[in-house]
């Protein structure tokens, strides 16, 4: 096991992709992510990779399209609205069924809005605003740590799926620091043991046989059996992918729902509303999509209200009523424009809601 | 008896969905053929753009992939990130290429990106009907334009060989026709050259082909074939517009 090494989460994050076997990274600057891009150019030619800075977002997205239609294992990074520019790419490489890790480092929207945090990308991450019907796995890890393990392990699950998989961190995970262990180096795919490891990929038709990578169907019945087709994966994905973590849910009177940063300023206003005799507990969704809905049938009786507490303006409430189903209210605490809530001001509303639901 | 002509292995034994009189049967196949010649099919990597072309990969005879509209030079340049060895060519059209695409196209030419484009210049848009392309000539018609292009309306075409010269990141630059059989040996010829520049890894190159569409420019392929030398190759003179290689040498 490796030591704890003190790491800034931009920095970490782009670690850990390489050691999860990314050997090619296309970007374009974008606050608050752009030490990603900087680490990159330093580190990945050290390591048998390459770096090439992108001359926009869309052509960022299409580089690791190219890279992983070759076989490559790609990486691209962004924030908010460079990835809405990337939405193009998103919905032909799920057509095309082309692997790629990205990872969002969100700030506030909409439009430029700010280079403050955000996670008023939870409509754009988790519904995509790509065409067609597609969907993308989208993990939102709550420490560094957390980023360092899913980053590490997102490019083996993009692979395993041919699909791209998303890590959403807001800008507050990328600009702070905290000791992280990181994993040990996968060992990477080269242009010689592409061809055997990935047979589908263009690598040269003298590997055996002719492989096309491409979106287009023009036939409807071929288009209609390839979407079943990639239905029957993201139901796969479904059952494979789901992750959350539950804390005192058993005799919680309010649970809040958090994922990101904001779930750990939800666990401190659960301690301090312990302290005055209220028992809080939290749903924590790890995985965005799949969205854990199961985890709201182990809401116990007690509990009076639910509680999403997000830097949106609730773009999250409506998957957790899906999981809700109308047993007790839902209700919002949440702040935008790169302000945060403090946990103190956290448990005010919290009291005003339990007032309001009792 | 000695066989006085092969059918190149470049190109699938199937029939093209292009329209009668069309080129890009012909350009198709004096790429696949030069690919064939030079020993490369098994080595090649091309990016199919939209447009009646992105079906390019069921007709040539190498390893491909399709590209949304305009990002080509893009996907070609992280395929070639990772395949730095093998052959890589996308083949686009105007609109792909100098209208949606025009981004993507100068950066990958300006990086020196090692890789070759064959641009396909008929100067109108096919695939969605004959609408103004950006390479759609002053006075011509389109479905956009019906009584013709004007400058005031539309401004004026754009001349991607001559644009792209102006960069330092090309070694090679040629604009060809493929309306007689004396412009298309010399078609093959720049094609070739291309080929053998990326392999020598002096950088981009890019080979513009004009082109015609019979069924959008509402001609017989015989006269749209006389249209494009009265026309199109007065606007867009046929030439070298850059040959470091050569220069090199």
């Amino acid at each position: 096991m490796s030591e704890k090494v003190l790491m800034k989460g931009n920095e970490a994050f782009a670690e850990a992709v390489i050691r999860g076997g990314v050997r090619f990274y296309f970007g374009y600057p974008i606050t608050p992510q752009s030490e990603i891009p900087e680490f990159m150019s330093r580190e990945l030619p050290k390591r048998g990779g390459r770096f090439l800075q992108a001359e926009s977002e869309l052509g960022a997205i299409n580089m690791a399209y190219g890279c992983g239609a070759a076989g490559g294992c790609g990486f691209i990074s962004s924030s908010s609205p460079g990835i809405a520019l990337m939405q193009e790419g998103m919905s032909f490489l799920c057509g095309a069924e082309v692997p790629v890790t990205l990872l969002n480092v969100s700030r506030g929207g909409p439009g430029i809005g700010s280079i403050q945090p955000g996670q008023a990308d939870y409509n754009q991450v988790t519904r995509g605003g790509g065409n067609g019907d597609y969907r993308i796995p989208v993990f939102a890890p709550a420490s560094i740590q957390e980023a360092v393990d899913i980053l590490y392990e997102a490019p083996a699950i993009a692979d395993k799926y041919r699909n791209p998989v998303m890590v959403l961190a807001d800008g507050l995970m990328g600009q702070m620091m905290e000791p992280v262990v990181l994993p040990e180096p996968k060992e990477a795919l080269t242009s010689a043991t592409i061809p055997a490891a990935k047979p589908w990929a263009i690598s040269g038709s003298e590997k055996g046989e002719r492989s096309v990578v491409k979106s287009l169907r023009l036939q409807p019945e071929v288009l209609e059996a390839h979407v079943e087709h990639l239905y029957e994966k993201y139901a796969e994905m479904e059952q494979e992918l789901e992750r959350v973590e539950c804390e005192g849910l058993e005799d919680a009177e309010v649970v809040f729902v958090a994922f990101g940063t904001m779930a750990r300023l939800a666990r401190e206003a659960m301690e301090l509303l312990e302290a005055q005799g209220i028992k809080a507990g939290l749903i924590r969704p790890i995985s965005l999509w799949p969205y854990p809905y199961s985890a709201f049938d182990k809401l116990s009786g007690k509990t009076k209200a639910v509680i999403s507490v997000e830097l949106s303006m609730g773009q999250m409430l409506q998957d957790i009523k899906l999981g809700v189903r109308g047993r007790v209210p839902v209700k919002l605490i949440h702040r935008v424009g790169g302000m945060l809530p403090t946990s103190l001001e956290v448990v005010e509303k919290t009291k005003k809601i339990l007032e309001e639901v009792r | 008896m000695k066989p006085v002509f092969t059918v190149t292995k470049g190109m699938l034994p199937v029939s093209t969905s292009y329209c009668p009189g069309c080129t890009h049967g012909v350009a198709h196949r004096i790429i696949m053929e030069t690919l064939d010649e030079m020993g490369l099919l098994g080595k090649t990597l091309g990016v199919a753009p939209i447009g009646c072309s992105v079906v390019a990969h069921q007709f040539m005879n190498v390893d491909m992939c399709e590209a949304a509209h305009g990002r080509a030079p893009a996907v070609a340049s992280g395929i070639r990130r990772v395949h730095p060895e093998k052959v890589v060519f996308t083949y686009q059209g105007d609109g792909d290429l100098a209208s949606i695409g025009m981004g993507e196209i100068v950066h990958a030419a300006a990086r020196g990106e090692k890789f070759s484009t064959f641009f396909i210049n008929n100067g109108i848009y096919g695939m969605t009907g004959g609408q103004m392309a950006p390479t759609t000539l002053i006075g011509q018609r389109s479905t956009t334009c019906v009584d013709g292009r004007t400058r005031e309306q539309a401004g004026m075409p754009l001349k991607i060989c001559e644009l792209l010269a102006t960069l330092d990141g090309p070694v090679y630059i040629e604009r060809v026709a493929l309306n007689s059989p004396a412009h298309i040996r010399a078609a093959k010829k720049a094609v070739r050259k291309a080929f053998e520049y990326q392999l020598s890894g002096k950088g981009f190159t890019f080979v513009e082909m004009l082109s015609i569409c019979p069924t959008n420019w509402g001609l017989t392929p015989a006269k749209a074939m006389d249209w494009l030398e009265e026309n199109m190759m007065a606007y867009y003179p046929l030439g070298v517009y850059k040959d470091l290689g050569k220069e090199a040498e």
